[in-house]
């Protein structure tokens, strides 16, 4: 469809939308879409055709089927905090934005399920089953704004996740309607389904299958109690290790964290945590659950770290001090952001027992890309969120930036990793899911969406690149004579 | 074990042209789920043997055909396991066990198999040779194509490898019993549920509810002297807990037709009157024998859940709930994707593919 045509309105789509929405709830003055033009991966911006605000699921359905009629593409929102540019609406198309869907449906306490709309907060389905003594373990760092429409479609992690599960093993069910404007159901408050489990698709689907217009995620009892030990390492290999160590005994500890000596330096002076500055990396190692199975499993914890040899262990006193070993972990991005004018946050996964290898390949890069790095990890799960510190209004930092990330990614998977834990490919990896996959899978991705999403009207250009945007992306590399992996296919 | 891969492209090739239907087949142990698959039966256990465990990393990756048995072993020498607590039938295959998707009585905390399947490399219905996920714990790169393969009963793809979280062993078990009646236990194990205990298993069965601590120590002591009830032996409490992942336990005994119900753990007691045995926490029911004339589909569905008739006699036709349209819709494209010619265990899971 020729785009001056759909510009122009003439397809009837604006109309179509107001026969179903309320006035104010049709956004098309330029001004009024401003605030949609990008989500936190602020390098890419585009400003929709059009911002929806629908409060109802017949609502969703009906503008879903008015855009699958007029093949108009269509952009889920949460509250835009996604790192990758999932988010980012179509210059043609429909930015359907979820904010308006913020009612927790019905908490069942005996059941200890959750029934809630999408546009709730992460952080405010916890705070509703408070006073039944129970809570929702995802904690992405994100919790007070993200909604968790947006952590099933980006199947968000956190700090817990090691212990407690990611989003797809916290989900019950998802209601959800297609492009077509159908409602369907995945999961069911029962613990088994029959079927292919769509749920599982659904999570990490990053609004490319289905729009989401309810989510029934599973609370956990509050933990009793809870205890933190902080311990410094003179060396990021050793830090490495120790956190295999802790594994391997046996321990699955709530979270266990890990910050480079430039991570802690930057938010020691933000918020005054009291991390040993000479460390040359901290892991900040939690437990959880009964007075008794926190003080045996602190006892443990304590006595491999010394093994390992840290240089200085402290264990949280009181709930003062646990919040305070893990107010400068949480407020790392925050802090980047204050030493450095912009920041890029890579988002990669490795096995474990390559941290180590991985920092040290980092520092090679700093050099080599010349621009700094911070190193913050949910060390337990060989996550990590390196930030490359860098000026946006220098065209050459930021493109030094950008390559810099590209080759912590292309690191992550040659490690045996992948180019994203928690984050989403969105439109940010693209390039990077052609190194992390062969033409066969790509293809199989397109199909699955084509399963849910025939036309391709859902999110278009995001999380699956196209084979032939890989072409490219390998002929690039080739340019610059740095193929990396060339064990793997290219096309 | 390339000539044995070699050897499926080519039988998947072959199937294909002829278009002919395949049987994959592990151990063949789980051929009385579902409905018969029509073909040829292709065997998995040539393609067998692990590939790789770390502990430190948790994770296992092993070929479709190797013995659960075999995994099973490897793992408790360094005092892990497979949370989901399959079942260690002899013959099963990891596959298999996979394919099936089913998960024994550590479900409720720990997980279902999907929860634990990090990786996968199969074969699609072209034999064109995939991989998707990984063996690290977080990954979001492309959908999860993995975890669609737990419980697909082997019609979207033959499994060549899985990789899968293990988990360490409970440093402590122990095994209470106490007299209730299902309706009061129903309440308990709810009640219980909400509270921060070290509670891994749980089975009500004629009159007697079974509960499984497993922990830290000092946790599982605190706890067995807060819930009372009567100790089992370690002995008696291990095989106890073998017999129902393995459906020896006297419940299974002699039965003719087997419901499985999937319904919210605080759903009323269905058929209270019939013989049933209730797992997860009261989200799995076990009914034997129950009258013919009642409709189990409908009553579970009214209870928010499913039924599945898990052990069937040879005149019954229907073993699953039907899906709703476009839902059905989606899982048969979903099966034309991976394999448009329907050639991997043709009706088994769907009369009309
Ligand atoms: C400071 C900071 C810290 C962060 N920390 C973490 C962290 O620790 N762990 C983590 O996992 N992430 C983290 N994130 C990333 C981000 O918060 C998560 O990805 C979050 O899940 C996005 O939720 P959202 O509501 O903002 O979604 P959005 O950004 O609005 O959307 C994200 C994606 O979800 C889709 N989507 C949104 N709503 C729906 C819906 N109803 N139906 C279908 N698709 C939908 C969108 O189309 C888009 O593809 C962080 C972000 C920031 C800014
Ligand atoms: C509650 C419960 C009860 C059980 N009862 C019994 C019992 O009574 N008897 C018993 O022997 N076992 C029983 N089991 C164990 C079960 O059979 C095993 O856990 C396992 O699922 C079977 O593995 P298999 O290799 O024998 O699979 P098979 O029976 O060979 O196959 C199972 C399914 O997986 C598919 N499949 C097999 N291999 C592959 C592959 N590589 N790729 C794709 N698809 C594949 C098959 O086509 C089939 O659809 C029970 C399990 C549970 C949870």
């Amino acid at each position: 469809m020729p785009s001056s045509k759909l510009a122009s309105g003439g397809d009837g789509l604006i109309e179509a939308l107001r026969a179903v929405l309320p006035e104010d709830s049709v956004l098309v003055e330029t001004e009024a879409l401003r605030p949609y033009e990008c989500d936190g991966l602020a390098t890419f911006r585009q400003l929709p055709r059009v911002v929806v605000l629908p409060e109802t699921e017949e609502q969703v359905a009906a503008i879903l089927a008015s855009c699958h009629a007029r093949g108009v593409p269509v952009v889920a929102r949460g509250a835009g905090t996604s790192l990758s540019g999932g988010a980012m609406p179509h210059a043609q198309g429909v930015l359907l934005a979820m904010a308006k869907f913020r009612q927790i449906v019905r908490i069942d306490p005996l059941a200890r399920i959750a029934v809630v709309q999408p546009g709730v907060r992460n952080k405010a389905i916890s705070e509703a089953a408070n006073p039944y003594g129970l809570y929702y373990a995802p904690d992405p760092s994100s919790q007070i704004a993200c909604t968790i429409g947006g952590n099933v479609a980006e199947n968000a992690g956190g700090v817990h996740c090691l212990k407690y599960g990611l989003t797809v093993h916290n989900v019950l069910r998802v209601r959800a309607v297609t492009i077509t404007g159908e409602i369907v159901e995945f999961g069911s408050h029962a613990l088994d389904t029959p079927g292919f489990d769509g749920l599982a698709l659904l999570n990490g689907s990053e609004g490319m299958l289905a729009v989401i217009t309810e989510v029934s995620v599973r609370l956990l009892p509050l933990p009793q109690t809870a205890r933190c030990v902080l311990a410094a390492f003179d060396d990021v290999v050793r830090a490495g290790e120790a956190v295999a160590a802790i594994i391997a005994a046996g321990i699955i500890p709530a979270g266990l964290e890990m910050m480079d000596q430039a991570a802690t330096r930057a938010v020691e002076a933000f918020v005054k945590a009291g991390y040993p500055l000479a460390a040359a990396a901290i892991l900040l190692v939690e437990s959880d659950g009964t007075a008794e199975e926190v003080e045996e499993e602190i006892g443990r914890i304590t006595d491999l770290l010394q093994a390992q040899g840290a240089s200085e262990i402290r264990v949280s006193r009181d709930e003062a001090e646990r919040l305070r070993f893990w107010a400068g972990r949480k407020a790392a991005f925050p802090a980047a952001g204050r030493i450095s004018p912009d920041y890029y946050c890579m988002d990669g996964t490795i096995p474990r027992k390559r941290l180590g290898e991985m920092l040290q390949a980092i520092a090679a890069m700093e050099q080599r890309h010349r621009l700094r790095c911070i190193n913050v990890f949910h060390a337990g799960d060989g996550n990590l969120h390196p930030l490359i510190l860098f000026d946006a209004a220098s065209a050459d930092e930021q493109e030094r930036a950008e390559a810099f990330g590209a080759e912590i990614l292309e690191h992550s998977v040659a490690l045996g990793g992948t180019i994203t834990g928690e984050h989403g490919v969105g439109v940010e990896k693209l390039g990077q899911m052609c190194v992390q996959f062969g033409e066969a899978e790509l293809e199989m991705f397109h199909r699955v969406k084509a399963a849910f999403d025939p036309v391709g009207l859902l999110n278009p250009g995001k999380a699956v690149p196209t084979l032939q945007r890989c072409a490219e992306y390998g002929h690039l590399h080739v340019h610059h004579g740095q193929l990396p992996h060339p064990e793997l296919e290219r096309f | 074990m390339q000539a044995v891969l070699a050897g499926f492209k080519e039988r998947i090739r072959a199937a294909r042209v002829a278009g002919l239907p395949l049987e994959l087949r592990g151990g063949g142990s789980k051929r009385f789920l579902g409905r018969a698959a029509q073909g040829e039966i292709l065997d998995t256990r040539d393609y067998s043997g692990v590939i790789s465990y770390e502990p430190t990393e948790l994770v296992i990756t092993a070929r479709a055909g190797t013995p659960l048995a075999e995994i099973q072993a490897l793992l408790a020498r360094k005092r892990q396991m497979l949370a989901f607590e399959p079942p260690a039938f002899g013959l099963a295959t990891v596959g298999g066990t996979v394919a099936a998707g089913l998960s024994g009585p550590r479900r409720p905390q720990a997980g279902a198999l999907r929860d634990h399947l990090l990786g996968v490399k199969l074969l699609d219905g072209r034999g064109d040779e995939l991989r998707f996920g990984g063996q690290v714990m977080k990954n979001v790169a492309g959908y999860d194509v993995s975890r669609l393969m737990a419980g697909a009963m082997g019609t979207l793809g033959l499994l060549l490898e899985v990789s899968l979280k293990v988990l360490p062993m409970p440093a402590e078990q122990r095994t209470l019993r106490f007299s209730m009646s299902q309706s009061e236990a129903l309440v308990a194990l709810n009640r219980w549920a909400g509270q921060a205990l070290p509670i891994t298993a749980s089975c009500w069965s004629g009159g007697v509810l079974h509960l499984r601590l497993e922990g830290a120590r000092a946790a599982v002591q605190a706890a067995r002297a807060r819930l009372g009830g009567e100790e089992l032996g370690e002995a008696a409490a291990i095989s106890f807990w073998r017999d129902v992942v393995e459906q020896h336990h006297g419940f299974f005994a002699g039965v003719r037709r087997l419901w499985r119900i999937s319904v919210p753990s605080t759903a009323a007691p269905m058929c209270a009157d019939q013989p049933s045995l209730i797992e997860w926490g009261g989200a799995l029911r076990w009914l034997r024998d129950p009258p013919p004339e009642t409709d189990l589909f409908a009553e579970a569905a009214r209870l928010g859940g499913s039924a599945r008739l898990f052990r069937r006699t040879p005149e019954d036709e229907v073993f699953d709930p039907p899906l709703t349209p476009s839902v059905a819709q989606i899982q048969e494209r979903l099966k034309r994707a991976f394999d448009p010619d329907g050639i991997f265990n043709r009706g088994r899971l769907c009369a009309a593919w």
